[in-house]
């Protein structure tokens, strides 16, 4: 019988990678020195995963790479070896190693790597020479040992005297331990000295006391819970481990479980007890892991799909159900059972559409988790001391949003660390700690998260901002700007003022991707600076991107949604604020504002019902930090929208964000309006002027298509001749 | 559904073979004139309904539609090949095609005056549309064939409805 194993591929690899993402942030929790079993075990359990599924699949040479990387932690759990910076250093290299390995076998590309290669041998060095080094000195481990011990502050001492007859009560001490064991480490101490002579020993009878030590954070009450059938029949002793006696008896139990394991052969309690302690540790990180299960980004959005077409098909009943209530009113006990089942109705479809929705949701940690290694390697190459305090992680933002904001905030906390944080010394100089602290923190504001990126370097310097911008004729040298104005100047495209070009960053390329790329997903980005103190910045995102609050507004025939987000205010045209710039261009003067007013009639080409604006409703919108007053014929309900693609089947728009569909099961478009301006500002000056001339000429639809054409075949003649050269 | 079953099942009843080398084409009538596109790419033929407009598009992209919950663009055949217009009615019908392009696959749905029957077309039977210079583009056309003795005009529908709504770009911008 032959499994094709391809199937399960996706999903070993799908595994691996969260093994390495748990490696690298255990890796960066363990600091070198430190003797934290649980860190390397849980970084040792992943390598070992990854080498178990490796092998399986027959992708040997990742096996036999991490199987390097399993007999270092190895050596490292069983305290063997020290836990120094080299070898962790050497094990996020390897990492990232395993990762490409991982990817090139997954994309059938060359896993033989010269870095490979290089790791590998790195890894070898390592383990050969560290292994006669750890042989040298074992007085270390003991006493690292000890220092386990005497970390951990929260424990109980139990001394368990059972009473003679507790066995014959069918209470057997054995399960009991094994229940302590899972509530934390356990050790076990028989004292066997009342045991009689054998010719006096009845088989019934327990003669065996114990003294155990509880190390964890467990609750005397779940102590008292386990000896719950046994308190009358016992002497119980739980008291607190006190700091004071554990230095004395911190050596104590090590030399006492050794010698009770030797000595409880004859009924196995002690020794076996002490073994559970690892399985029960093992069982609970396996069941916080099951808590979760593993679906397509695809099926989600299936699902999303079908609900989004059942909260249509819910609206379009209760559209019919109101109706039915208007004009028939005869058999009204059946109508009204009717719309108390449709308000249910309602009420369940809005609730399975938000608990879906709630599905694509992620923790924000998801794309944080990337910078602790990133800072560690970031600062280490550039000399600084930095330190990296994440908050909010728990946040919870849409996936699509998720994907997209993850290189803008790489790029931003990049530039914290090379332009912000100064070197040690140069801090040192300006009173300040040594090491740099970099803040990254989400949270949840009204309908947005916030991201902010916040550093205690040396802020933005507006000064040279300034400078850099004169020189490069952004501004003029004799204009007086705010503050605000001059931090944004560094979101112009090319815009840098670092001294030297490094790798990192200082290229003049990025901050305004990074607004651009923010500013697509509906969201802004502002900064705060303080020179000598630091810099903040503050990133706002809308929380999800397929449902959009929305403002029905209808022009013509046609009713298009506007955003609820950009809409500033809504008001009737007084026909007296309305004045027209060269005889075309209207604004519309509102509270000492002249804003521009934008025809949607105009811009959509829509037969216009009224002529004359006056009374008229406009819209007061804001896009891209510029206002601009679109006239509509009505404003309709406010309602959430789903957002539809029109890329999907069609091409982008110009003027427009999407689509959505509406409760009668119609497509009404989304309006962009960020585009829209930019569409009404061209439309002004050249399209509308052609379209009069063309209207007076008064020329047929066919004739301009075939104008269309000619224009096309200029335009490619051009292009031909470019890639010829 | 059901059409998409009947046409399925049409080549037994019209009762011809089908061999490895052809193919099955659903054709369509265009004023008078008959056009196939392969069956494979018909996902559905439905009836006109209301379409939203798209501003500012050439006039024979009709606008958008709700197709369970996708939104797809519609084309009037008539208006792309310059044809008069006719006025829609509960019979017009919208056949929603598959279109694959180099890049992705779009849903996109034609309108027509009436769809016509399913024949299977063999490679020896479909002759290369003749150069008509400028008075014709054959840019769209796949191929000619003749069956019953009638033609049928084989459109390369892809290449036709990608260029449809790539040059439409050209009028959209603004």
């Amino acid at each position: 019988m032959s499994i094709d194993l391809k199937q399960f591929h996706q999903t070993f690899f799908d595994e691996s990678f969260e093994g390495l993402d748990i490696m690298e942030a255990n890796l960066l929790d363990l600091e070198a020195g430190s003797t934290d079993k649980d860190i390397i075990n849980t970084i040792f359990r992943a390598a070992h995963s990854i080498k178990g599924g490796s092998g399986t699949f027959g992708f040997s040479e990742v096996a036999a790479f991490t199987h390097l990387l399993e007999t270092l932690l190895d050596e490292m759990r069983d305290n063997k070896r020290k836990v120094d910076q080299e070898s962790i250093d050497c094990l996020l290299q390897s990492v990232d190693c395993v990762r490409s390995m991982l990817n090139a076998t997954r994309d059938g590309g060359d896993i033989h790597d010269q870095v490979v290669t290089e790791n590998e041998n790195r890894l070898i060095a390592i383990l050969g020479k560290n292994n006669s080094n750890s042989t040298v000195d074992p007085e270390q481990e003991t006493v690292e040992l000890t220092q386990v011990n005497t970390s951990i502050s929260t424990g109980w001492d139990i001394r368990f005297k059972p009473l003679a007859s507790m066995l014959r009560t069918g209470n057997d001490p054995l399960p009991m331990f094994s229940v302590l064991s899972e509530l934390g480490e356990l050790s076990v101490t028989v004292d066997s000295s009342g045991l009689p002579n054998f010719d006096d020993l009845h088989p019934e009878n327990c003669y065996l006391s114990w003294s155990l030590r509880l190390i964890g954070d467990v609750a005397k009450e779940q102590i008292y819970e386990v000896f719950e059938w046994v308190e009358d029949e016992c002497d119980l002793d739980i008291v607190p481990i006190e700091s004071g006696s554990e230095k004395d008896g911190t050596k104590v139990p090590d030399a006492l479980v050794s010698s009770a394991g030797e000595d409880c052969t004859k009924d196995g309690a002690g020794a076996q007890s002490i073994k559970k302690t690892d399985v029960g540790q093992v069982k609970k990180t396996a069941t916080s892991e099951v808590t979760s299960i593993r679906v397509g980004i695809d099926k989600v959005d299936d699902i999303i799909n079908l609900v989004g077409e059942l909260v249509i098909t819910q609206s379009m009943l209760g559209q019919i159900g109101s109706e039915i209530d208007d004009d028939r009113e005869c058999d009204n006990r059946r109508t009204e059972r009717l719309r108390e089942g449709l308000a249910q109705l309602e009420r369940n479809t809005r609730e399975l559409q938000e608990s879906v929705m709630r599905v694509r949701m992620l923790p924000i940690s998801f794309i944080f988790s990337r910078f602790p290694r990133m800072v560690h390697d970031l600062a280490k190459k550039m000399g600084k001391d930095i330190k990296l305090v994440i908050t909010g992680e728990q946040t919870e933002l849409d996936k699509t949003i998720m994907e997209k904001i993850g290189d803008p905030l790489v790029h931003l906390v990049r530039n914290s660390i090379d332009h912000g944080i100064e070197k040690p010394d140069e801090r040192i100089a300006a009173g300040k700690p040594g090491t740099g602290t970099v803040y990254l923190d989400a949270s949840h504001q009204g309908g947005n998260i916030v991201v902010e990126i916040r550093d205690d370097g040396k802020g933005l310097d507006c000064d040279r901002i300034l400078s850099k911008a004169i020189e490069r004729g952004l501004v003029n040298e004799d204009e007086s700007i705010s503050e605000e104005k001059i931090y944004d100047l560094i979101f112009q495209p090319g815009f840098s003022t670092a001294e030297a070009l490094s790798d990192v960053s200082g290229r003049g390329v990025g901050m305004d991707v990074v607004r651009r790329n923010i500013r697509d997903l509906g969201g802004n980005v502002e900064i705060k600076s303080e020179q000598g103190k630091g810099t903040r910045m503050l990133i706002r995102l809308p929380l999800t991107l397929a449902i959009l609050d929305g403002q029905l507004v209808s022009v013509g025939e046609e009713t298009y949604i506007v955003p609820l987000t950009s809409i500033i205010e809504s008001l009737q045209i007084k026909i007296a604020q309305v004045n027209t710039i060269a005889g075309q261009a209207q604004v519309y003067l509102l509270r000492e504002d002249y804003i521009p007013i934008i025809h949607l009639s105009d811009i959509f080409s829509i037969p216009k019902e009224k002529l004359s604006i006056d009374g008229g409703l406009m819209v007061v919108v804001e896009g891209e930090g510029q206002k601009a007053g679109l006239i509509v014929d009505d404003l309709l309900a406010q309602q959430q929208v789903v957002i539809k693609s029109l890329e999907t089947n069609y091409k982008p728009v110009n003027g427009l964000s999407g689509a959505t569909i509406l409760g009668d099961g119609t497509v009404a478009l989304i309006l962009d309006i960020a585009g829209l301006i930019r569409c009404a500002k061209l439309m002004d000056t050249s399209l509308l002027r052609s379209q009069r001339i063309a209207d007076h000429a008064g020329e047929a639809q066919q004739g301009s298509g075939q104008e269309i054409i000619i224009a096309n075949m200029n335009k490619e003649i051009p292009d031909e001749h470019d890639t010829i050269h | 559904m059901s059409t998409t079953q009947s046409i399925e099942a049409a080549p037994e009843i019209i009762g011809m073979d089908t061999s490895a080398d052809s193919s099955q084409y659903l054709t369509f009538i265009l004023s008078d004139e008959e056009y196939g596109v392969d069956i494979l790419r018909v996902q559905e033929i439905k009836g006109w309904d209301t379409v939203t407009l798209i501003p500012n598009t050439p006039g024979y992209i009709k606008g958008v539609i709700n197709l369970r919950g996708t939104i797809v663009p519609i084309i009037d055949l008539r208006l792309r090949f310059n044809l008069d217009s006719v006025n829609y009615s509960p019979l017009t019908v919208v056949i929603v095609l598959k279109i694959v392009s180099e890049d992705d696959e779009r849903v996109m749905g034609i309108v027509v005056d009436g769809v016509s029957d399913v024949y299977n077309v063999s490679e020896d039977q479909m002759k290369p549309p003749p150069d008509f210079g400028n008075v014709v583009n054959v840019d769209y056309v796949k191929g000619l064939a003749t069956v019953d003795e009638k033609m049928i005009i084989v459109l390369d529908i892809d290449h036709l409805l990608t260029s449809s709504v790539l040059e439409s770009i050209d009028k959209a911008s603004c």
